[in-house]
């Protein structure tokens, strides 16, 4: 690939990158989230079509179009969710869209050359069973065996080991191994840092959708790349004062949440936040941290473990109680949660408060009080909007958030509970809300704020613990910082560890 | 250069254009409805002339136009309610014949003893409560055991069919019908009385007015109206907000059956005075009341015109059916229609779609 730009309205996903894979390599691609890979990735496979530059496949230029057209020149993806049919069979899945295959009975031939394929490259799974009944590492040998049935020479791989066991991203590994000694190609996605120096031969980082760099994993440690990736250049133009800091606000003594599947996400988490402090956690999305801010807000049950709000105990209230009790929160998708798309800007701004005294007797809505409430927020959050009586859903992401965090905050919460609150929003949004936290905390208010965003993260917080796997793997007060031990902390490494390795 | 139809969603529009739209659906209805009427080689025109001449054009037929539409409103306002918080509650036919029911068995064993006064409240309270049960069951199934309620309340309404076939064939078999499957006639006291010369039940007529605006109101300006909006807009909003889903369910569920059930005794109270086949009893109000609450917007108020309308094609469609020789099906089909065209134009008022031309690459 030479040159590649690709922009979104004013967004530039991709500036100029250039990027080659060479037969029977594994090529590592790195950078946070945000930072092009996806797009990048996206080009390759003819999803879409760059601004400009060009892309080469054994020397040749090749315009491609479309997926069908990038498998027909031997590239196959797979993606971090999987594009499988739950209700078919492995062979059914195989055969679906094969283009080879006859039109009568095409499961027939299928089925044999699929045999071979496995025998080959050791992939075992039986074909007659029904995805549903697969785990997430055989489903995903189901989607390497589709790319390979399908005469895939380079294999592109989006974030593979988010979805596996360590186990099962061992089974992983010998098989990408082996295809690579096959002469197959692979193109690794991770921000994993320890599984792309095991595995790749080399690694490309992206950061803010450009190339910083491409090394032999044979010549380069953790530390450099955690500084390639997230970048060294930090601005802290946010003026933060010194804040008296109060009593104990929020207290998570040995907590233990299960995600959805049953499995621990989880596990023994204690820490506590003080009035007037921000307290971040950092980590790669994934380990836990949406697990643990469900069970904080009551939408989610605890397994074990206790949650303390200003001394009560809240490990097993609902999210009712939870925020009449003074905690606010920004949920992560705020689109899916925070508002009601179709209701009217003041019917939103006070979802969640709309059985206060303040907006509601017994059973009558008080509009007035509403409204005037709206009103309230839209301009001190300068929310951009023609007026308070449209439907949400016809303002941007940006505005949204604000009314949001608007809302939140105006409750006067003790605690306020951000998830991710600047994702995927523009600078000018982005500072605001930023600089609104920073508020919040010279008004002693205690506030969680989960991030992937490091820079975000040291902007803000007086305090990182940093998850990974659904445990703590250390917290790190403000004038300790040091990035390159969030980063190694980030990648499983303990603190102390992580501290030793930085010096 | 080739073409394209692009889909797009529509942001926000002018406040007239949902009507705008709405217009245009019935308009697209009537037309389609006017083909069928040509297939038949019957004169669209005349016919459609004839279906409002019949329904509105004489005083008669206003009269009994308004007597369909008291069950259309008072099940149709519930149903505006449920479907708000998108639950599709398909199963007023069986709540109003559970009510009816319970309302019969009032009638006939309590009738004899009480006075009018006692025994009319009683029968509406009894017909409520009847077509609420029956709704309930189906909000459990939904929230506790993840069955579609499509399908639930669907199945309710045979249920209750046969319950009803079964009571007035069998053991509620009156002994003075000379071997008809009807039940005894209610006693006096259990007999609505009607306007002088119609067949309007003045009592039910009123009951329904009210709901429809006090569900109206419920709808917009309470705080359990609020819930119910939200939880239909955005269910995981309503959890995040701390809104109980079961709560909320069950009490517009309640709700909802329980005006189907009062429908219900409306119609043996009012008109026939005996339980008898569930089909000559309700005639589909069930369904059509989905209709009904369609072309209301799911607005509860506006049911009450919605009502008049479709009670007016019941009407006019029994009048063609004597006057053009058409097939009894007739109305059936011009319902389904005009349900069909108002659902398109929901599509339409939410999504934009364009021709656009495109360079072959």
């Amino acid at each position: 690939m030479i040159g590649i730009t690709k922009t979104f309205g004013n967004v530039i996903a991709n500036r100029d990158i250039n990027l080659q894979v060479e037969a029977g390599e594994i090529l590592g691609l790195l950078g946070e989230n945000g930072a092009g890979k996806t797009t990048l990735m996206n080009i390759v496979y003819g999803l879409y079509r760059p601004d400009s530059g060009a892309i080469k496949i054994n020397g040749k230029p090749v315009s491609l179009s479309s997926p069908a057209h990038a498998m027909a020149q031997g590239i196959g993806m797979v993606h971090q969710h999987f594009k499988l049919i739950q209700n078919h069979t492995v062979l059914e899945n195989i055969a679906l869209g094969y283009k080879d295959a006859p039109f009568l009975f095409p499961t027939r031939k299928v089925a044999h050359d699929l045999r071979r394929l496995q025998e080959n490259y050791g992939l075992e799974i039986n074909p007659d069973v029904y995805v549903w009944q697969l785990s997430a590492g055989e489903q995903q040998r189901v989607e390497i065996l589709k790319a390979l049935f399908r005469g895939a020479d380079l294999l592109i791989l989006d974030e593979p080991t988010s979805v596996l066991t360590p186990q099962e991203a061992q089974g992983l590994f010998r098989t990408l191994s082996r295809l690579a000694s096959e002469g197959h190609s692979v193109i690794f996605i991770s921000h994993k840092l320890d599984e792309v120096l095991s595995i790749c031969n080399r690694v490309t980082v992206l950061r803010h959708g450009q190339v910083v760099g491409t090394k032999d994993t044979a010549g380069v440690d953790k530390r450099e790349l955690a500084r390639m990736m997230v970048g060294r250049e930090i601005l802290f133009d946010l003026k933060r004062k010194d804040v008296k800091k109060g009593g104990v606000v929020l207290e998570v003594q040995g907590l233990h949440v299960n995600n959805d599947r049953g499995l621990t996400s989880v596990s023994d988490v204690s820490f506590d936040i003080k009035a007037g402090e921000i307290f971040g956690i950092a980590g790669v999305s994934g380990n836990g941290q949406q697990e643990l801010v469900e069970a904080l807000t009551g939408l989610r049950p605890i397994d074990s473990g206790q949650i303390l709000v200003n001394g009560r105990d809240i490990s097993r209230a609902s999210p009712y109680t939870i925020n009449a009790m003074g905690v606010s929160h920004i949920p992560e998708e705020r689109i899916k949660f925070g508002t009601a798309p179709s209701l009217a800007i003041f019917e939103n701004a006070v979802l969640k408060q709309h059985g206060n005294r303040a907006f509601s007797g017994r059973l009558f809505l008080d509009f007035a009080s509403i409204k005037e409430h709206a009103k309230r927020i839209v301009s001190n959050f300068k929310v951009r909007t023609p007026s308070i009586d449209v439907p949400v859903r016809t303002l941007s992401g940006g505005n949204i958030q604000k009314l949001i965090l608007g809302r939140e905050i105006s409750g006067k919460p003790s605690l306020l509970i951000a998830s991710h609150p600047t994702y995927g929003l523009d600078v000018g949004a982005t500072q605001y809300i930023r600089s609104q936290i920073l508020q919040l905390r010279e008004k002693s208010v205690a506030v969680l704020l989960i991030s992937e965003d490091l820079e975000e993260l040291v902007e803000l917080c007086d305090r990182i613990a940093v998850m990974f796997k659904g445990k703590i793997m250390g917290i790190v007060a403000r004038e300790d910082l040091n990035l390159e031990h969030i980063g190694l902390m980030m990648t499983g490494s303990h603190a102390r560890s992580a501290c030793e390795a930085g010096k | 250069m080739n073409w394209r139809v692009k889909v797009e969603r529509r942001v926000s529009y002018p406040r007239f254009f949902p009507t705008v739209v709405l217009l245009f659906s019935l308009l697209g209805g009537f037309v389609l409805i006017g083909l069928l009427f040509l297939i038949s080689h019957v004169n669209p025109l005349f016919a459609l002339w004839k279906i409002f001449s019949g329904s509105f054009g004489s005083l008669y037929g206003i009269t009994e136009t308004i007597t369909k539409a008291i069950p259309l409103i008072l099940i149709g306002s519930g149903l505006a309610l449920v479907f708000r918080a998108k639950f599709w509650n398909i199963g007023a036919e069986g709540q109003l014949l559970i009510g009816a029911i319970f309302a019969g068995y009032v009638a006939l064993n309590l009738g004899p003893k009480l006075p009018f006064y006692v025994i009319v409240p009683l029968m509406f309270v009894a017909g409520f409560i009847g077509g609420a049960l029956w709704a309930l069951p189906t909000v459990i199934l939904k929230l506790r055991l993840n069955v579609n309620e499509v399908i639930s309340t669907l199945m309710l309404n045979y249920i209750a069919a046969e319950l009803l076939n079964f009571l007035i064939t069998g053991p509620w078999k009156g002994k003075t019908q000379m071997g008809f499957p009807y039940t005894d006639d209610f006693p006096h006291s259990a007999v609505l009385s009607v306007v002088p010369g119609t067949r309007i039940h003045l009592v039910t007529l009123c009951l329904a007015l009210l709901f429809a605006f006090a569900l109206f109101i419920m709808v917009y300006y309470t705080r359990f109206g609020y819930e119910l909006r939200v939880t239909g807009d955005n269910p995981d909003a309503a959890r995040y907000a701390g809104i109980d889903f079961m709560k909320v369910t069950l009490i517009m569920m309640i709700i909802s059956g329980g005006v189907a059930g009062i429908a219900g005794v409306g119609e043996v109270a009012g008109i026939h005075h005996h339980l008898s086949y569930p089909s000559s009893i309700s005639s589909g109000y069930g369904y059509t009341a989905i209709i009904v609450a369609w072309l209301a917007k799911l607005n509860p108020l506006l049911t009450i015109l919605s009502g008049l309308f479709f009670a007016g094609i019941v009407v006019g469609g029994d009048a063609i059916q004597v006057s053009l020789g058409l097939p009894a099906a007739t109305v059936q089909i011009f319902n389904g229609i005009l349900l069909f065209s108002l659902i398109m134009g929901d599509y339409f008022l939410n999504h934009r779609v364009k021709l656009v031309v495109r360079e072959a690459p």
